[in-house]
């Protein structure tokens, strides 16, 4: 390699470094160890005795070092689970896809078990032809799409409306996952049916125990709605609405109708329990919105968090998940001095529209406490706002659509808290 | 199987898929038949929901009087004797004026703007763990008391198909349409970047002070 090529690499590398205001050396400063590792000297169990043959798990499950890896909730936050919620634990994963097994539960009369040659699926109201479907009719129907999407219950975040309440972002953001869908259309359905002009509303029903229901207009239903059977390659998990989904793209979790069984087609709103008493935003002045359905620009720093704090001094990647139910995340900022300056992170990997961004900021720690925030701006413009200018327009009783920015505090032991800053 | 039925069958292959191609390209407006109509019974079966123009509601009635026992026997448990809530279940009674306040209770009296919910969704999805189970005259009668019981009908009321018209609840206009994109247009701005604020960032609450994080630490543990 020439001198000239050695230099312009060099160069390469503090040029890519300084868009997130850093400078990385062209190679870094090592020391070797006092005395050599017995994890290379030794030969280890493993590298010596035969492992688990194929098909010890027919269907294969992590490992078992992996074991904290798991949803979980919060005890005090509902009476029964079979009406709860179970949170993704986002700050152990990477990527813009969740697992299946760690997406966020919210049932609200448990997971429905449906044998799959059992369900039924009908359209009727305003339709010129009411009609029924077997799953394996919908599969064999044309014009099947695949499209990844995230799904935010609209109240995520709800607990921290009146302040830092929850130590993890598992709890405070941890309702939301970012899923790839394989299934069809509603149009492909109601061109089937023939939605009748007077047609402006679809009733979406579960064959849950809760019955669940959503009003959802027309417009948006033949714009990308969407009924999935299949999430991330195999068929929907039973806690996700196995046989069949509905997907309402950008638009608050609870539409998402699980164990879809019936689409009415009306002239009006049905004025649903989750769509008055639930799931409307009280104001300060006592009166509520009434049909918020789109998830505003949302960001969150999984790495560090009050889950995942710093080790140790040195180099640290930050990381973080981004996304926006009006479009496509276009960026992200973080701060480290609580939102003082801001420097944009570094977005890898796919950027659709209505789906997670990862975001990375790489950086050095010298131990002195940071005050972490990041700040998501989608292609229409919006850009997330704080908690405390949400409270302003909103007052604290809303429960619902909290996208506030999320602050964390780096102690300077590593530990890290969920805080609120002036 | 010999060369020349492999060459048979790759040609009728080739065939097929062509005619798949034909019928394709001659596709009419309408596609190939697939599931099956709705038979009335099926729809009927299935319908449930109901609107607050009344729309779908069965024929029946119920009493309050009739509806004070059903409850005592298939709600209490669970929403007080008096609506009030138990434990941590949804109160149903109650909470006037509470609104504005700093625990505001979204009861069918204070908060729900439309009597037809209830019917709706207490047929649809009550009691818990035995949902669909009501008939049309329990679920009027169990309407009706919970109405009595938030001063909205008298003592005698009788709530049916009719009557159900009269029931006005006293929070049907404090609702209005999602305005973000207007009260608060704001936040579609250019971001500061740079010394956004005099002072530097105080830590003004903790979530450590409320304790309430169940305790990650109890997670399963590593053999």
């Amino acid at each position: 390699m020439t001198e000239h090529s050695v230099h312009r690499r060099a160069f390469l590398a503090a040029a890519a470094g300084a868009g997130a205001g850093l400078v990385t050396p062209a190679r870094a400063q090592t020391t070797p160890a006092a005395k050599p590792d017995p994890l290379i000297t030794l030969v280890q169990p493993w590298n010596q005795q035969l492992g688990d043959g194929v098909v010890t798990a027919p269907y294969g499950v992590p490992s078992k070092f992996e074991k904290n890896v798991v949803r979980r909730d919060v005890e005090w936050l509902t009476v029964r689970k079979e009406s709860s919620v179970s949170f993704t634990p986002l700050h152990e994963l990477d990527g813009v896809i969740t697992p299946n097994g760690l997406c966020f539960e919210r049932h609200h009369g448990g997971v429905a078990e449906i044998e799959p040659s059992k369900h039924r699926l009908m359209i009727h109201g305003l339709v010129d032809t009411p009609l029924v479907f077997t799953m394996d009719e919908l599969k064999r129907m044309p014009g099947r799409v695949n499209r990844a999407y995230f799904l935010e219950c609209a109240a995520n975040s709800g607990m921290e409306w009146k302040g830092a309440q929850l130590n993890g972002c598992q709890f405070t953001h941890g309702m939301v996952h970012n899923v790839w869908y394989v299934g069809l259309p509603l149009k492909a359905l109601f061109d089937r049916a023939g939605v009748k002009p007077a047609g402006k509303w679809v009733l979406a029903e579960g064959a849950d125990a809760a019955g669940m229901t959503r009003s959802i207009p027309m417009e948006k239903a033949l714009n990308d709605c969407m009924i999935a059977w299949n999430m991330n390659g195999e068929a929907l998990r039973p806690e996700n609405g196995y046989p069949l989904r509905l997907v309402v793209p950008g638009w608050e979790g609870n539409m998402w109708i699980k164990w879809l069984r019936r689409l009415e087609i009306g002239d009006k709103p049905w004025e649903q329990r989750e769509e008055t008493s639930k799931y409307t935003d009280l104001m300060a002045n006592g009166k509520a919105r009434h049909f918020t359905w789109v998830m505003d620009a949302k960001s969150i720093v999984t790495n560090p968090s009050p889950q995942a704090p710093l080790r140790q001094k040195g180099p640290q990647v930050l990381s973080g998940l981004a996304w926006s139910g009006r479009g496509s995340v276009k960026r992200v900022d973080v701060s480290f001095d609580g939102g003082r300056n801001w420097v944009a992170a570094r977005i890898d990997g796919p950027v659709m529209p209505l789906s997670f961004v990862r975001f990375y900021v790489d950086f050095d720690w010298d131990g002195r406490e940071l005050l972490i925030q990041s700040r998501a701006m989608d292609d229409t413009g919006y850009v997330q706002p704080t908690k405390d200018e949400l409270r302003a327009v909103r007052g604290v009783n809303s429960i619902y659509h909290n996208n506030g920015i999320q602050t964390w505090l780096v102690r300077g032991d590593g530990e890290t808290e969920n805080v609120e800053v002036s | 199987m010999s060369k020349f039925r492999k060459l048979a069958l790759g040609g009728a292959l080739l065939a097929f898929a062509a005619g798949a191609a034909l019928a394709q390209q001659a596709a009419p407006a309408r596609p190939a038949p697939l599931g099956r109509v709705a038979l009335p019974e099926e729809i009927a079966a299935w319908d449930i929901a109901i609107r607050p123009d009344g729309k779908n509601l069965p024929p029946g009635k119920g009493s309050v009087k009739q509806g004070e026992k059903l409850y005592g026997e298939q709600c209490a448990i669970c929403h007080g004797e008096f609506g009030e809530g138990a434990g941590n279940f949804p109160v149903l009674v109650g909470g006037e004026g509470s609104l504005t306040g700093p625990a505001p209770t979204k009861s069918i009296g204070s908060y729900w703007p439309y009597a037809s919910t209830s019917f709706d969704y207490i047929r649809r999805a009550m009691p818990f763990g035995n949902a669909q189970s009501l008939t049309p005259d329990e679920t009027y009668a169990i309407v009706a008391f919970l109405l009595n019981q938030n001063n909205l009908v008298g003592d005698d009321f009788v709530l049916s198909k009719e009557s159900f018209a009269s029931v006005q609840l006293p929070n049907r206009d404090g609702f209005y349409e999602d305005d973000r994109e207007t009260a608060e247009k704001h936040f579609w701005r250019e971001p500061c970047m740079k010394d956004c604020a005099k002072e530097p960032a105080k830590v003004t609450s903790r979530a450590r002070s409320l304790d309430v994080t169940p305790d990650s630490k109890d997670g399963p543990k590593v053999e």
